[in-house]
């Protein structure tokens, strides 16, 4: 038995870990056994990852089985991580279709919880671009699954928080770039309203984020920076950083978090700091393009090794939430009023535009979705029990690859997928088979 | 530019043979995996090719058919330049005290197929007059200990065979390394608490083996440096304390 936890250290549960060493060992493995679920990097901040009874491990998946380089089409095992693909394909002239805000999630990961990027209101989410993906069933069976053939197998396993199975290898095509840097243009908005807008506005460039500062209140509330990129052609780099390497190496900040620290480092005071100096260097580099490495760029948090220990002991969970674009500036703004008048501050705010989503479980939908990082403690239960109404009300849904808390009736009003999602389990058998504690906490 | 040197990687399906292997194709080698099983070969031959761009081919070998050793040898579409091997079982020792077949097994995969091997190989390289001879040992074998000395003799016996080829080959120019890799984290040492000072990565190994045979111009490698004052610190305890210890 070991204690497991997501990346957000709460909940803990004790689980038994099984380690195949190949794919081809997957499938009997997973026959034996009942209560288990696969676990890819162990990223997904709450309970989704961990197994009722078994968790499944699979470091040991990861092979890179084939890479096409003329046509960018690449075929992996599921536990392959990111960051491992990254600096294979970048120096090659290549990019992942859709990558999330950590480049430390397997294939497998990033297909079973239908990850987005800040692509996604162009490019939809990671499982959009998976042209096949091979399914271990909970009977130990192998399928593949493509457009063609298990198409309701693979709409379910996209963003299924392996709950159909478990994900053996994956194909998907890359995208070809013609160097490894972004050209990044930030703007400065005022206030939720203008943020909104200006992620609006910079919905033809391919990525866009905005940062809000939580602690701003009254009429600056939502006051963000907004980060639209490019991937960098030759022309700019001749343009904004003449001379540079055209695939500059991958430089990874080597600033880590060796110790939890106590809980009360991060409190009103430092983190209003932290966003008073984000906003300064921020708002230094406004309006104008410049290049910046795709790393920083994509995952500034990876750059921190053990991030998620700076809030303590007890843990913390990140809130993430989708809201429909018609109700989106109202209901994220009481929201952030609310937060903004709770003690323990949010360290990170995040806001996306999204589109739609294909997956029966996955998150999307159009909208702007709102992440916030908020350490554990007493009181934020029913600050989020609260803003979980909120989102009800207005149509919206919680991302499960977050989740650590919501009720069943929250969950179940965000996923009208849901009903088939169920019928498809019960008919590959994997109800009683296939269970985390994210499934067996929201009764899926 | 160079024609591309040959590395044939004896233990293609271990995490040390992998890291290894994947190391020498950055590098721009050719590489050779050989394994008895071929399919988890191939899977790593695949994963090497997808990540470098280099050649890999897969040969089928069983270290325990020494009678093959002479046609594998001459099956190989190049004779290498260096031969990598690190086969290895670390078995159970209890097991092997009453069971002669697992001791057996055990004598012969860590000794007898790895020394025969890479003998037969430093008889091509004399004719040749080049190549670079890799065995991967073990501490274990720098002395017995009564929780793995089946295991450690036959490392003891690698690294003697080693080190009389290496003292009959080196007036000729040709190298023999001798790897000795400590504790690493692999699929053999699953489960195993292991003190993190002392246990490397199986990327680590993969380095240290090629700076000491590419590079370096080593004979006797620790693959963390630690461990070498580790064993000598080990090996001095006089006998009459030594045997009284629980190792």
């Amino acid at each position: 038995m070991t204690e497991l936890a997501g990346w957000g250290r709460y909940p803990r549960h004790p689980s038994e870990t099984l380690s195949p060493a190949s794919p081809k060992a997957l499938p009997s493995l997973m026959a034996s056994r009942t209560g288990l679920v696969a676990r890819g990097n162990g990223r997904a901040y709450g309970d989704a990852a961990i197994g009722e009874r078994v968790t499944l491990m699979t470091q040991g998946l990861d092979r890179i089985r084939a890479f096409d380089q003329a046509t960018g089409r690449i075929q992996v095992e599921a536990g392959v991580l990111l960051s491992d693909l990254l600096d294979v394909v970048v120096p090659r002239g290549f990019f992942p279709p859709v990558v999330p805000g950590t480049k430390f999630v397997t294939i497998g990961g990033m297909i079973a919880s239908d990850v987005h990027g800040k692509n996604h209101h162009r490019d939809g989410g990671f499982g959009d671009h998976v042209e096949s993906l091979t399914l271990a069933l909970p009977d130990g069976g192998v399928v593949t699954c493509s457009r063609d053939e298990n198409p309701e197998l693979l709409s379910a396993t996209i963003g299924g928080m392996g709950l159909t199975g478990t994900i053996l290898d994956a194909t998907f095509r890359l995208r070809p770039t013609e160097t490894g840097w972004m050209r990044q243009t930030t703007t400065v908005a005022r206030n939720l309203d203008g943020a909104i807008r200006a992620l609006q506005e910079t919905s033809r460039a391919t990525y866009s984020v905005a940062w809000i500062d939580c602690l701003a209140s009254g009429a600056s509330l939502g006051r963000s920076l907004v980060f639209a990129a490019e991937h960098a052609t030759r022309r700019d780099i001749d343009a904004l950083r003449p001379g540079a390497e055209p695939y500059p190496p991958s430089k990874l900040g080597s600033l880590g978090v060796p110790l939890e620290l106590p809980s009360f480092t991060l409190n009103r005071l430092s983190v209003s700091a932290f966003n008073e100096l984000y906003f300064r260097a921020g708002a230094v580099k406004s309006g104008y393009p410049f290049l910046v490495h795709w790393n920083p760029y994509f995952f500034p948090l990876d750059g921190i090794s053990s991030w998620n220990r700076i809030y303590g002991r007890r843990g913390f969970l990140q809130y993430q939430c989708v809201i429909p674009t018609a109700q989106a500036q109202a209901v994220l703004g009481s929201m952030l009023e609310r937060v903004s008048k709770h003690d323990n501050a949010s360290f990170l705010a995040v806001l996306k535009q999204l589109g739609a989503s294909h997956g029966d479980l996955s998150f999307p939908l159009e909208g702007f979705t709102l992440t916030l990082d908020l350490p554990v403690s007493d009181d934020v239960f029913p600050l989020l029990n609260e803003l979980d109404r909120l989102v009800v009300e207005a149509g919206g849904r919680l991302y499960l690859a977050k989740d650590a808390r919501q009720s069943p009736a929250t969950f179940e009003a965000g996923y009208p997928g849901l009903s088939r999602f169920r019928d498809l389990r019960r008919a590959i058998g994997a109800t009683d088979r296939i269970s985390s504690r994210l499934s067996v906490r929201l009764g899926i | 530019m160079q024609p591309s040197k040959t590395l044939l990687l004896v233990g293609g399906t271990s995490d040390i043979g992998r890291a290894t292997a994947l190391h020498y194709a950055q590098a721009g080698w050719y590489v050779q995996l050989a394994a008895r099983n071929e399919e988890e070969a191939r899977r790593n031959a695949d994963d090497i090719r997808a990540r470098t761009g280099t050649e890999v081919t897969v040969h089928r070998l069983d270290i325990l058919d020494t009678g093959s050793f002479d046609s594998f040898t001459n099956s190989l579409p190049t004779l290498p330049d260096t031969v990598v091997c690190v086969v290895g079982e670390l078995g159970d020792q209890a097991k092997g005290q009453t069971d002669m077949v697992h001791a057996s097994l055990l004598l012969r995969t860590n000794f007898e197929g790895p020394a025969l091997l890479l003998g037969l190989f430093a008889e091509r390289f004399l004719a040749r007059g080049s190549g670079t001879l890799v065995g991967v040992s073990s501490v274990a074998g720098d002395r017995g200990r009564g929780s793995n000395y089946l295991y450690g003799a036959a490392k003891a016996g690698f690294t003697a065979f080693l080190s009389g080829l290496r003292n009959r080959l080196a007036p000729k120019g040709l190298r023999v390394v001798t790897v000795k890799p400590g504790f690493v984290r692999t699929q053999m040492t699953a489960g195993m608490k292991l003190p993190p000072v002392l246990t490397a990565e199986p990327g680590e190994v993969g380095r240290a083996i090629f700076a000491a045979a590419e590079k370096s111009g080593r004979d006797v490698i620790y693959v963390r440096p630690i461990w070498r004052p580790v064993m000598m610190a080990i090996g001095s305890i006089p006998e009459r304390f030594f045997k009284r210890l629980r190792l």
